[in-house]
């Protein structure tokens, strides 16, 4: 993700120094590491031009100030209960949003909720895909038994219902926001195996592999430098296009009482908190939602924006 | 082949489309047809002597009867059921019953003695779940033949190993577990030894206002009237009773129409529909408690002055009057209100300079750190978040644990907890059921697993206590046994580990011309008989 | 691997042909029994391994210790570990699956029961998902980058990122309690239950088997709801890949080559492009329908449909591990069959493949 990122660190450089960019832009780099940041570079001004992934990104952005700075932004202490003054509609009483069941103030919880699904979003991140493309890379670089073992344990997780082995883990591990996000990760990991291990099979035989192998590379040392960068970026772009999904399951497991614990106020469980009142007071549900549209919605630019500018095979025509 | 496909799905579609065009949905319920929208996810069994859930009571109200019963109109004192009469001899252990004549099951058996004396003894010699509420009266597999006898047709004679207070045991004999079932179909049912329980946890062999058409788990069951019901008139000739998850969609269903009568509505939803000139509310008091309890296993909780500091810490009013509004009614003591002996006092309010002072003598002047164990169930959640907040003002940082229900019953049988919350319901209707739980513990012992009861599952050591409630159910004088449970009620509601908050008021919300439908307080449950439309 | 073991019985004698034509067949049925005794495993070990006691759920919170543990021993609960899970595995193999401790009835009536409701339910999703998450693909990608592609993808996007418990009670709100155009929660107004015999338990095909039109309107009154809830979230994924596909295969040469033969543009897009798609794109729909096979605990709570998932998710919530694997047995079973299905495709369709 943060190899990603780079590229938006220097969006002044244009500008600023000619030199580095005249650098990022030369057609005969001079060493590896020059190639790869020409490639960073283009495919940056590939995204940058495209203002749905833009948009994609400033959502992000937005998201990570709103809870580095959540303390500053809330307006009341998310967790104070009103019991006079629950189910507050917006603007009410400087209510901006309303309030809950219980008389929170619903800006301020969805405020302090950012940090959750931001921690949501950091811990599934680091979980599903690595493990996913370890697997898959191993299994379609080595083959053979390797192969077969990985996939058959592979298959095996992918033909279980999902939500039975979320549920499974999180009463095992026992409820909470950490080990829900774990039990997510635990079922989410197998598709990202098969997609590295179907492009670690058109990689496996080029020219490139073949030639480090002859200089004396062990496998590991393949697998990690050569096989699984080439795969990374397929597994992120489809990383942030299940991002959605990863927070609604999230929140389905708040529905069944395995998420977040209260009165901790992740989105989800606001809104499944919020789904008794839906009829009457809709704001209770609706406003977490919306959070959770715009959030996803940001994601899943960010990952068009992606794919568009890092999968070579597509927007070439 | 693709086209194939394509084709046929496309067909379908059109099918259904066809379907969907002026499929107007027709109003209201058939005038001799009953719908209730309910949770009845609990119901796992339809055998009355092993069905011992809130929908199981219910079920079994309708399909099968007892040797006695309360009537729905006028609930209190015990009127006929399939006994025509009943009486005590002088030495107070013997009990004869003169059956009913001319009954019959929904199978067109005649319904006997033999059959009153067979499913008693079934009920203890099966050894499920609900049978202590027999057999505390000293009846065990071996001697039940020789303690329950038929002496004739219409005669059941029943002997108990001592003599208790004669309305404990009638009381007793009221709950599902005495309903009385055939003996010759259950017994022609019977398979390796099960006394027929295999297949009567799916069938009926009753001779209730109803019987059994059919039961989806999780869905539904239906009704059909049996016929000729010797109790009065049976006005709804099929009643089905759906199992609706959320309050939303059950409120939607009765403002439609499309039920008669709707059980688990929230508090907010009952509010909603108040201006509904379609529909009424209609209030019952039940005999369900809700309550959190203090571990005495954990030092903080077991100092005295840390368990009446926990007791002012509740906001009874503010929950009471907002997200529980109506559906509870905030209750002190462990015996249901309605229930013989009942303890109206409310002493405890929520007071939070008074608790801090009780926690500064007990040397937390600071507050300490609790888990409170909870299931997840939308009010108890509330309740619980409310006192986590008010446990907040004194210092008291109070975790909260969620989990399903049989998670957090694992943990609390297991004496794991620091604070449960949680709701407890009589298991028959006589002050002894909640007094044998919440005091009495007659071995404080670890190996002595008396899960069974409270007392025990909080580690509270009573043994004065337990002697007390012993010899309230023997106390044969009603008034002088009614002054007992006040007593003890008393001393629990000022020392013990119970901080008991609310009790129940089922509010069920129906169509305007649904008449007599009775939910049965806080001593029996609903009679779909008395229903008119 | 199955490609690869085709290739070796290229010549030879008859019986070594024999064998490597059914080598890809004893192939498969190694990795389904692999697969299902993981499936099996797995479901054993989660039942011992949560923390929820199965005894309590028998017995309930109130039990007396002998009764409970009389319970207990009548589980087999107090055998060792492994015997227990010999013990499980032989009645399986057998065929039984065993009592739902829930439910009191045998644990292949309640598949048989909430089965077809699930199937029932998914099948039409599909439909409305692929009658218009198909074309809403084509369309976009035709459109790449211009607004039609753009409402799509918002559309498809609130299909992604909208709990169903919300979007569903809306919908009822809307279409049944306002406007009163479908029916309420429930697979059938509830005095038609019962009506008509049941045959394949889906209440659609039923009624057209015994011919009662009016019981067929009802169900499809009440289906029509939450099978467009679940249809737009195959809807959002359908169309996504649909879209991407096309945008590759649009790029082709014979695309170009075809316009400028005069091909007519509808034929070029609807004929030729999508025609080359429809291999993949068949397995995406089969992977989303699989999905819906699961079923989905949340919609069916909130349309009170009598589910799969309602039915696995509370048995695993009481540690009513019976109920549980036969659920997952059906849903593996449902994986597998998909699989083979989009395998097959490939094989006959898929030019590439063949070699």
């Amino acid at each position: 993700m943060s190899d990603q990122q780079k590229p938006a660190a220097p969006p002044d450089a244009p500008s600023g120094a000619g030199g580095l960019r005249a650098w990022l832009e030369s057609e005969t780099p001079r060493s590896a590491f020059q190639a790869r940041c020409v490639q960073m570079w283009l495919s940056w001004l590939k995204f940058s031009a495209n203002p749905l992934a833009l948009t994609g990104l400033l959502i992000i952005i937005a998201l990570v100030l709103m809870a580095v700075f959540a303390p500053l932004l809330v307006t009341h202490d998310p967790l104070a209960q009103d019991l006079a003054g629950r189910l507050l509609p917006p603007g009410a009483k400087g209510h901006w949003l309303g309030t809950d069941g219980l008389g929170r103030d619903i800006y301020s919880r969805i405020v302090a909720g950012a940090r959750i699904t931001l921690y949501i979003v950091a811990l599934v991140t680091i979980t599903a895909p690595l493990f996913g493309l370890l697997v898959g890379t191993l299994a379609g670089y080595f083959g053979g038994w390797t192969d077969v073992v990985l996939m058959r344990v592979t298959d095996i997780f992918l033909a279980f219902p999902k939500l039975i082995l979320a549920l499974a883990f999180v009463a095992a591990l026992g409820p909470g926001i950490g080990n829900a996000i774990l039990a997510i990760a635990i079922t989410s990991w197998p598709p990202y195996a098969r997609i590295a291990r179907a492009e670690t099979l058109t990689i496996r035989k080029s020219d490139f592999i073949f030639a480090s192998r002859l200089q004396g590379a062990s496998p590991a040392r393949i697998v990690a430098a050569h096989v699984m960068p080439l795969c990374i970026s397929s597994v992120i772009v489809r990383v942030t296009l299940d991002m959605a999904g990863i927070i609604l399951t999230a929140a389905g497991l708040g529905f069944l009482g395995l998420g977040a614990q209260p009165p901790m106020p992740e989105w989800g469980a606001m809104i499944s908190e919020g789904r008794k009142f839906l009829l009457n007071q809709w704001w209770v549900a609706t406003m977490p939602g919306l959070a959770i549209f715009t959030v996803s919605l940001g994601f899943n630019l960010l990952g068009d924006g992606l794919r568009d500018a890092l999968d070579p095979r597509s927007g070439q025509s | 082949m693709l086209k194939q496909i394509f084709y046929g799905a496309a067909s379908l579609a059109a099918l259904i489309a066809a379907g969907a065009t002026g499929s107007a949905a027709q109003a209201g319920t058939p005038a001799d047809t009953l719908v209730i929208a309910d949770k009845i996810d609990d119901l796992i069994t339809l055998d009355p002597a092993q069905s011992f859930e809130f929908s199981g009571a219910e079920y079994n109200l309708n399909v099968y009867d007892k040797l006695l019963a309360f009537d729905p109109k006028n609930l209190g004192p015990l009127v006929p059921g399939l006994a025509a009469s009943w009486s005590l001899a002088d030495d107070g252990v013997t009990y004869t019953f003169k059956m009913r004549k001319g009954i019959r099951f929904h199978s067109g058996n005649p319904v006997t003695a033999k059959d009153a004396a067979f499913s008693l003894r079934r009920a203890i010699k099966l050894k499920k779940t609900p049978s202590f509420i027999l057999t505390q009266f000293g009846f065990t597999p071996e001697n039940v033949d020789k303690m329950i006898r038929a002496t004739d047709d219409e005669t059941l004679v029943m002997v108990t190993d001592r003599p208790y207070a004669p309305s404990f045991v009638y009381n007793c004999l009221t709950a599902t577990i005495g309903s009385i079932v055939d003996s010759k179909l259950v017994m022609e049912h019977e398979k390796d030894g099960d006394l027929g329980n295999l297949w009567l946890k799916t069938h009926d062999a009753g001779t209730g206002a109803y019987k059994l058409r059919i039961w989806k788990p999780n869905e539904l069951y239906a009704l059909d009237a049996a016929g000729d019901y010797f109790r009065g008139k049976v006005a709804m000739k099929h009643v089905f009773v759906r199992h609706i998850d959320e309050s939303s969609s059950q409120r939607l269903l009765l403002e439609k129409g499309d039920v008669d009568i709707a059980r688990k509505l929230t508090p907010d939803d009952i509010a909603a529909i108040a201006s509904n000139k379609d529909l009424k509310v209609e209030n019952d008091l039940k005999g369900r408690i809700m309550y959190f309890s203090l571990n005495q296993k954990n030092k903080i909780l077991a100092n005295p002055k840390v368990r009446l500091a926990m007791k002012y810490l509740v906001d009874y009013e503010g929950m009471t009057k907002s997200f529980l509004r109506g559906q509870y009614v905030v209750h002190q003591a462990f015996e249901p209100l309605t229930y013989l002996g009942e303890l109206k006092d409310n002493p405890y309010h929520l007071d939070v300079a008074k608790a801090k002072s009780l926690l500064k003598e007990a040397g937390y002047p600071d507050g300490f750190s609790v888990k409170i164990h909870v299931r997840n169930a939308q009010d108890r959640l509330e309740i619980a978040q409310s006192l986590q907040n008010t446990f907040g003002q004194a210092g008291i940082k109070a975790e909260l644990v969620v989990g399903t229900g049989k998670q957090t019953l694992t943990v609390y049988r297991a004496r794991k907890h620091d604070i449960y919350m949680g709701a407890w319901g009589p298991d028959y209707p006589d002050p002894n059921t909640n007094a044998d739980t919440f005091a009495s513990n007659p071995d404080n012992r670890d190996e002595a697993k008396l899960t069974g009861k409270l007392a025990w599952r909080n580690a509270w050591d009573i043994p004065e206590l337990t002697k007390q409630t012993k010899a309230a159910v023997i106390e044969r004088d009603t008034a002088k046994r009614a002054q007992m449970y006040v007593d003890i009620q008393r001393k629990v509601q000022k020392d013990g580990p119970f901080a008991i908050m609310f009790q129940k008021i089922i509010q069920s919300a129906m169509r305007k011309n649904v008449n007599g439908f009775v939910t049965g307080g806080a001593i029996s449950n609903a009679h779909y008989w008395t229903v008119t439309k | 691997m199955n490609a690869h073991a085709t290739k070796q019985g290229g010549g030879g004698a008859g019986l070594l042909s024999l064998l490597a034509r059914i080598r890809p067949a004893l192939n498969f049925i190694t990795a389904l029994a692999v697969t299902f005794l993981g499936l099996l495993a797995i479901t054993f070990f989660i039942g011992r391994v949560i923390p929820i006691d199965p005894v309590i759920s028998v017995v309930g919170e109130r039990a007396p210790r002998e009764v409970y543990e009389a319970a207990r021993k009548a589980m087999g609960l107090d055998k060792p570990l492994i015997e227990q899970f010999l013990i499980y595995l032989w009645q399986v193999l057998h065929g039984d699956l065993g009592y739902s401790l829930l439910t009191s009835h045998p644990v292949l009536e309640d598949i048989k029961r909430v089965v077809p409701a699930t199937f029932e339910l998914a099948t039409v999703a599909t439909i409305l998902g692929v009658l218009t998450g198909v074309p809403a693909g084509v369309i976009a990608a035709v459109k790449a980058g211009r607004w039609p592609d753009h409402i799509i993808r918002v559309l498809g996007l609130i299909g992604y990122s909208v709990p169903v418990f919300w979007l569903g009670l809306m919908g009822l709100l809307l279409f049944y309690g306002k406007l009163g155009w479908v029916s309420g929660p429930g697979r059938l107004d509830i005095f038609y239950d019962g009506v008509v015999p049941q045959v394949t338990g889906m209440i659609l095909i039923d009624s057209l088997l015994a011919g009662d039109w009016g019981i067929f309107k009802n169900a499809v009154s009440h289906i029509i709801l939450p099978a467009a809830m679940l249809g737009y979230y195959s809807l959002a994924y359908i169309s996504r890949m649909t879209r991407s596909f096309m945008i590759e295969q649009l790029g082709q040469e014979y695309i170009t080559t075809a316009r400028v033969k005069g091909m007519s543009e509808r034929r070029v897009i609807w004929k030729h492009a999508l025609g080359n798609v429809m291999v993949p794109l068949i397995t995406v729909i089969a992977l989303s329908y699989a999905a819906l096979l699961e079923g989905s605990v949340l919609t069916e709570t909130v349309f009170a449909w009598p589910g799969l998932g309602f039915y696995i998710t509370t048995a695993l919530m009481s540690a009513d591990m019976s109920a549980v694997l036969g659920g997952t047995i059906v849903v593996g079973m449902v994986f597998v069959g998909l699989n083979l299905f989009s395998d097959f495709l490939y094989r006959f369709f898929d030019p590439r493949a063949k070699l």
